[in-house]
């Protein structure tokens, strides 16, 4: 029998390596935000399962305000990145890092 | 297996195929959604693991507000599309994208990474934890202790908190290229008559859900960062159905607002040094009113942060080839 907390932590295990290999190889930039945004719930669910595996009844305070923090400084990380894909985007017509020389709707389908 | 352990294999698997589909999923709009359902199936989640607080965040931040800023992106991106097909000369050829020589390494990486998490689930530390007790003892006057950890013991990762989330109003200020932070309702969306009728039911509601959990977050889960959220989505939704209520707040109300939270924060700080003998430190006897000030500021702050975030986000009137009103 396998206990909750665990399933929890190999959830995070599989969530945050698929995530970053979304976030290294997939060009598209709002891909690569929402990847990051993934891979933030999956180190936050690690956190949240090591303070569910060492409660004798309430579970530690420190990860969860650690993960409140986490889950703020995650939406400004994101804000900002969206305002620079905008701008890329606007500056470039492009929706990589790339000057492709496909459009952007071939991106999107050779993923 | 009982129905509890059931319950949790059914979410986590949940998690893993949506978050596959999040990540791979070709048509992005479908991503965006799928990455809100992501977010709530985080939030139950959340519950699971006896984290309450966590979860109204997740709920309204990473679901939420996230959410809607990506769909929110995603649409602009396509309207620019359209206003820029015809006049930009084609782009020079240049690298393309992920090759093998970046997947392999990526894979690789990605790999070792999963290997060493399944390790440490494996080997996750279950020596009861003491902390939740001495949290508990030394939280007086306060009655959270997630609260309590926030603003007493680790006061300075919400300090930086504050800081990031101005950082990022900022950044975008520099990136947009704008000098002030007005929310002009000229900029607004074309209005909607269903939208308006809702957003006149629902701003009420939410300011009042808003308040209470701030109030709540003295005594149970709750807390600034959610109330702050869900006026802020109070914010989104006026600004979005061109209600006019939003031109009564002057530019410079949103700039003091957006720095409020960070202000009080660094003047609760120096007072701290210079007389009550450490940085964030609080006068004896007055906890629970600085606490309550510092949650109020904080709250605003972020409130008025979603506010302009989202709003400073769209194309004005100049960038969006006549997608404005």
């Amino acid at each position: 029998v396998i206990a909750q907390h665990q399933i929890f932590a190999f959830t995070a295990a599989l969530l945050v390596p698929l995530a970053l290999y979304v976030l290294l190889t997939v060009p598209h930039l709002l891909r690569k935000i929402v990847a990051l945004n993934v891979m933030a719930s999956g180190v936050f669910l690690l956190l949240v399962s090591v303070a569910r595996a060492r409660a004798a009844g309430e579970p530690d305070p420190v990860p969860h305000a650690m993960v409140l923090t986490g889950i703020v400084v995650g939406l400004s990380v994101s804000a900002l990145a969206m305002v620079l894909a905008r701008r890329i985007y606007r500056e470039t017509g492009d929706t990589t890092f790339y000057q492709a020389e496909h459009e952007p709707q071939d991106e999107e389908t050779r993923e | 297996v009982s129905g509890a352990e059931l319950f949790d294999l059914v979410l986590a698997a949940s998690l893993v195929v949506t978050g596959m589909l999040v990540l791979t999923s070709a048509d992005f709009l479908r991503a965006a959604v799928l990455f809100i359902a992501f977010g709530l199936l985080m939030a139950l989640a959340w519950m699971r693991l006896l984290a309450p607080d966590v979860a109204l965040a997740e709920a309204a931040i990473g679901a939420g507000v996230t959410g809607v800023l990506l769909i929110d992106a995603l649409r602009h991106m396509e309207w620019e599309r359209e206003a820029f097909a015809a006049p930009r000369e084609a782009p020079p050829p240049a690298r393309t994208g992920s090759t093998a020589r970046v997947r392999v390494p990526a894979g690789a990486a990605a790999a070792a990474l999963c290997g060493a998490m399944v390790a440490a689930a494996w080997h996750l530390p279950s020596t009861p934890s003491d902390m939740p007790t001495r949290v508990r003892m030394q939280m007086e006057p306060l009655e959270q202790p997630v609260t309590a950890v926030l603003l007493l013991f680790r006061s300075f990762d919400t300090l930086l908190e504050l800081g990031i989330l101005l950082l990022a109003v900022l950044g975008m200020l520099v990136v947009r290229g704008r000098r002030g932070l007005g929310t002009s309702v000229a900029l607004s969306p074309p209005r909607d008559p269903m939208l308006e009728a809702t957003v006149r039911l629902l701003v009420p509601i939410a300011v009042c859900v808003g308040g209470y959990l701030l109030w709540l977050g003295t005594f149970a889960a709750g807390g600034a960062f959610q109330a702050g959220v869900v006026l802020g989505a109070a914010g989104m939704l006026l600004w979005l159905s061109g209600h006019r209520g939003l031109d009564a707040v002057r530019p410079w109300i949103w700039q003091a607002l957006v720095a409020l939270g960070f202000g009080v924060f660094l003047a609760t700080a120096a007072a701290g040094m210079l007389w009550w003998g450490a940085a964030l430190a609080y006068p004896r006897g007055s906890v629970s009113v600085m606490v309550e000030v510092l949650e109020g500021a904080a709250a605003l702050s972020v409130a008025a942060s979603v506010v302009v975030l989202f709003v400073g986000l769209h194309p004005s009137r100049d960038t969006s080839g006549g997608a404005g009103r």
